[in-house]
Parts: structure tokens; C-alpha cells; sequence
């Protein structure tokens, strides 16, 4: 991911000039991502020079503000549609996409959510995929092979685990989100609250706190046949 | 995976699929208006929140729960249209079921919970213990047939449940949550014997919310508030992610 797409996000929203995106990038991601001033004016200026945002005039200090050109507005859309490409991008670029989801105006989250995790269970077939051929294959080697498959699917469940852990964050996303939400009415209800912000979080996805019957699975009905 | 070829009628069906428990006021639509089919040879796994709908997709596709409207077709046939005696058999010959808890009656051996669907369907004794047999054989727990469940690991018991489900060539297995009670490494045996019990034929329809057990499906389909949001089988089609701005 480039710093490109971020600051096209925070642009999206109105037009900024560069130390306020430099700012705003910063406290929106958590500082996950330290950008310098310089860095920003740059990638602004390869973004005007490719047509994706224009300059709006001076203020008063002499600070150029920017913003966002058509093109540069559906470059933003088509990055929230699409999911982060595992290929060619280092996975951090999830994380920011979804600090940033959460913050701008207008970006159906959830939506971002799914998008995700049906294309990272893709990815997650995939593997399994690779990994049941692999260890069904292990009768027909011979010994010099052995470590080398030893490796192959130390490697594959490696990514299996990191594929997993994607998806267990997702569903937390989604129960933190559910839970952010109820909280406006919390207050209105003037009861002091104890935040229960640090319990656990139950990795079985949003329903759990969501108030909603938790019908035991054993409950259900039973039959021998 | 999924190497069987699939024939023309899908072994289940559910055609606009809607069920809501309750009347008026109390009303809960738990499935509103789901799609879907499984072939033979196909394993498809159901993920979702608490309450989304999994375990009432997986009672109205056995049968154990009718539809509110919308139908359900297992190997080409309404089972709207079967009542008592019929459904019954259709859960016997056709269809099986694997649970959380495994659900072996405990005075029981193996071979005798395996047989059981086939004796209560007529057949004899014999005939039905070497169905049992091969159906044992089949999810590797062969060695087990003359033990008691209490006797076998949680994985064993479930292999034996899967046995119980497929024996006497049924077509239709829908386990919900069958990986629950399971440590890990237990929970991927068990899910690559109903892998393979499906690239032999089988159709599978398994509930989860453990990513690597769905997984092993051929394709996962994602429910939410009773509703088919996602799949992995069609590309997503997002189209109004971002609302217009003024
Ligand atoms: N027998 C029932 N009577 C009333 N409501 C039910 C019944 N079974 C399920 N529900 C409701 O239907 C919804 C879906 O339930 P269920 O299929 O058990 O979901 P899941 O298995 O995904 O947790 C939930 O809101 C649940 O409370
Ligand atoms: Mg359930």
C-alpha cells in the first residue's frame, strides 16, 4: 500500500492541506504509519500531477489546500471495494484501510468487513487446498523429501494461522463496532456505567454482543438418525 | 477436493427458503427467503454471527423443521410434501446428522450406534452390523466397533457420529458445529474425514465459526440476521459501498 491511497481517503472527506493530512493520517491510524511533512507534499504533488487531486488556492498563511478530481474520488471508492491484495502488499495495509473506514464519513464498514473475510477464506481454501495435497502425498516420498515437506507445510500452515488470525480480527472488528454503537444510548440513560471495555472479546463474531439469544448448539434438536 | 463430478440434481435444494418461529409480535425471522444448492461430491460451509440462522438452514434441510414458505428438495424431491412415515425415512435413508455433542446413545457400542438407522429402518441385524462395519472402516475407526462412547476420545466419537450419518449409502450429511467440543488438532481429523467422505460422494453442509475448519469446504457461505450476505463462490458484488455524497 501507498501512503497514495491514504491521504486520497482523508481527501475524500474535504479539502486539507498537507500538514493537516500529515496530522490527521497520524491520529487516525494510530501512529501506526509515521509520515514526515516532506513525504505528503510529495505523494500530493505526483497525486495532482496524475490528475487524481487539484489544488483549491492559498489561505492566508500560504498553505495550499487539495482536493479530490473525479478520477481521484473513484480511485478512492474502487479501494474500499476491493480487497487488500495479498500478493504484492504487506498486510498492515488492512489495518490502516479499516482505522480509516472507521473514521471517514459515508464508508459502509461492515461492508468493508465482508469483503474482506470472504475474499481472506478464499485464500484460506486455497491453502487448505495445498495442504491436504501435500500431506496426502507424504506416503508416496521418499526419505530425501521428507524435510523438504516438513518445510513446505510448516510454511503453509504458517500462512493458514496468519489467514486465520485475519479473520478472528475481522469478527472482532465487527463485535467492537456493535458494541461502539449501543454505547451513545448507554449514556443517555444518565446510569453510570462500569465500561466493560477490557472483557474478554468473544472471537465467535458480533451476535454474542449483540444481545441476542445465545441458543445453546446442545439445545437444539437431537436425533439418532 | 470436490473431484466427484456433480450431476444435474443437486442432492439439497432450498429454493427461496424462509422460516419465522413465532406469530405477530413475538415473531423471529430466523432464514429469510435462502437459496441454495449441494451437490454430491460437495462440502459447503455456513458462517455467521450467534442467531444469523446456521442451525435453523440445517433443520430445514433434514427435514427436523418446515419452512415458512419456500421449499427444500433432497435428491430432486419436496420434502414439503412428506409427512410423518415419509419423513421419517427420508431421515433414515437419506439424510444424517452430526452434532456439537455427538449424540451417541452411551449403552451402545459403536458398531450398534452406527447400525441403528438401518434397524430402525427394517433391516436386519446382521446385514445392518456389516453396513455398520464399513461405514466404521470407512472414517478409520474400525477397531473401535465393539466399544462403548464413553470408552473413545471426543474425536473418535465423532468419527463414529459421521459413520452413523453416511451408513447405508445416504447422500446428505448436515453437521452443525461438529468441531465444537474438540481441541484443534482433533477438530482438522474430523474435518478431513467429512472432506473426504464428500470427494466420495457425499454432500456436506457444515455449520462453523472456526475459518479453518470452513475452510476445508469448497465453498463457504456466509449468513447474517437470516440472510445469504456472502460466498465464496461467486465474486462479491459490492456496489453501494461508499453512499452517494453530496
Ligand atoms: N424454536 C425457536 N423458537 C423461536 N425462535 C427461534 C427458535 N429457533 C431459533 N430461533 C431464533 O431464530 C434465530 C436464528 O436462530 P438459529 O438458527 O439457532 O441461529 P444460529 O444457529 O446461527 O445461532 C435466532 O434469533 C433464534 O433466537
Ligand atoms: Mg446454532
Amino acid at each position: 500500500m501507498s501512503v497514495k491511497l491514504g491521504l486520497l481517503a482523508l481527501l475524500a472527506e474535504e479539502p486539507k492541506y498537507g500538514a493537516r493530512l500529515r496530522a490527521e493520517f497520524e491520529a487516525r491510524t494510530g501512529g501506526t504509519w509515521p509520515l514526515n511533512v516532506g513525504q505528503v507534499y510529495t505523494t500530493l504533488s505526483r497525486l495532482e500531477r496524475d490528475g487524481l487531486v487539484e489544488a483549491v488556492g492559498e489561505d492566508a498563511e500560504g498553505r495550499i489546500a487539495y482536493r479530490l478530481t473525479s478520477t481521484g474520488r473513484s480511485e478512492v471508492s474502487r479501494w474500499w471495494l476491493e480487497p487488500v491484495d495479498r500478493d504484492s502488499t504487506p498486510r498492515d495495509e488492512l489495518v490502516i484501510k479499516l482505522a480509516l473506514a472507521v473514521t471517514v464519513e459515508g464508508v459502509d464498514v461492515h461492508r468493508v468487513v465482508q469483503t474482506q473475510r470472504t475474499a481472506t477464506l478464499k485464500h484460506l481454501q486455497d491453502l487448505t487446498r495445498l495442504k491436504h495435497r501435500a500431506s496426502a502425498g507424504d506416503r508416496d516420498t521418499g526419505p530425501d523429501t521428507d524435510s523438504h515437506d516438513t518445510a513446505w507445510l510448516l510454511v503453509l500452515e504458517n500462512l493458514i494461522f496468519a489467514a486465520e488470525a485475519e479473520v478472528r480480527w475481522l469478527d472482532h472488528v465487527e463485535t467492537r463496532l456493535a458494541r461502539e454503537a449501543s454505547r451513545p444510548r448507554r449514556r443517555t440513560s444518565g446510569t453510570p456505567t462500569d465500561e466493560p471495555t477490557d472483557e474478554p472479546t468473544n472471537e465467535r463474531g458480533p451476535g454474542h454482543e449483540q444481545g441476542q439469544p445465545t441458543t445453546s448448539e446442545k439445545d437444539h434438536h437431537r436425533t439418532t438418525a | 477436493m470436490g473431484t466427484m463430478g456433480t450431476t444435474n440434481t443437486p442432492i439439497l435444494r432450498l429454493a427461496e427458503v424462509t422460516r419465522v418461529h413465532g406469530s405477530d409480535a413475538t415473531a423471529v425471522r430466523a432464514l429469510a427467503g435462502v437459496s441454495m444448492e449441494v451437490h454430491a461430491g460437495e462440502l459447503v460451509a455456513v458462517m455467521g454471527p450467534s442467531g444469523s440462522g446456521k442451525s435453523t438452514l440445517l433443520n430445514l434441510a433434514g427435514g427436523l423443521d418446515a419452512p415458512t414458505s419456500g421449499q427444500v428438495f433432497v435428491e430432486g424431491e419436496a420434502i414439503g410434501a412428506l409427512r410423518g412415515d415419509g419423513l421419517a425415512r427420508l431421515r433414515r435413508r437419506r439424510v444424517g446428522f452430526v452434532f456439537q455433542d455427538f449424540n451417541l446413545i452411551p449403552s451402545l457400542t459403536a458398531a450398534e450406534n452406527v447400525a441403528l438407522p438401518l434397524e430402525l429402518d427394517g433391516q436386519r441385524v446382521r446385514r445392518a452390523r456389516r453396513h455398520a462395519l464399513a461405514a466404521l472402516d470407512l472414517v478409520g475407526v474400525r477397531e473401535l466397533a465393539d466399544r462403548y462412547p464413553d470408552a473413545m476420545s471426543g474425536g473418535q466419537q465423532q468419527r463414529v457420529a459421521i459413520a452413523r450419518a453416511l451408513v447405508g449409502d445416504r447422500k446428505l450429511v448436515l453437521a452443525d458445529e461438529p468441531t465444537g467440543a474438540l481441541d484443534s488438532h482433533t477438530g482438522e481429523d474430523v474435518l478431513r474425514v467429512l472432506r473426504e467422505r464428500c470427494d466420495d460422494g457425499a454432500a456436506g453442509l457444515l455449520v462453523t465459526h472456526e475459518a479453518r475448519h470452513a475452510a476445508w469446504a469448497d465453498r463457504v457461505v456466509f449468513l447474517r440476521d437470516g440472510v445469504v450476505v456472502d460466498s465464496t463462490g461467486q465474486p462479491a458484488t459490492a456496489d453501494s459501498l461508499l453512499e452517494p455524497t453530496a
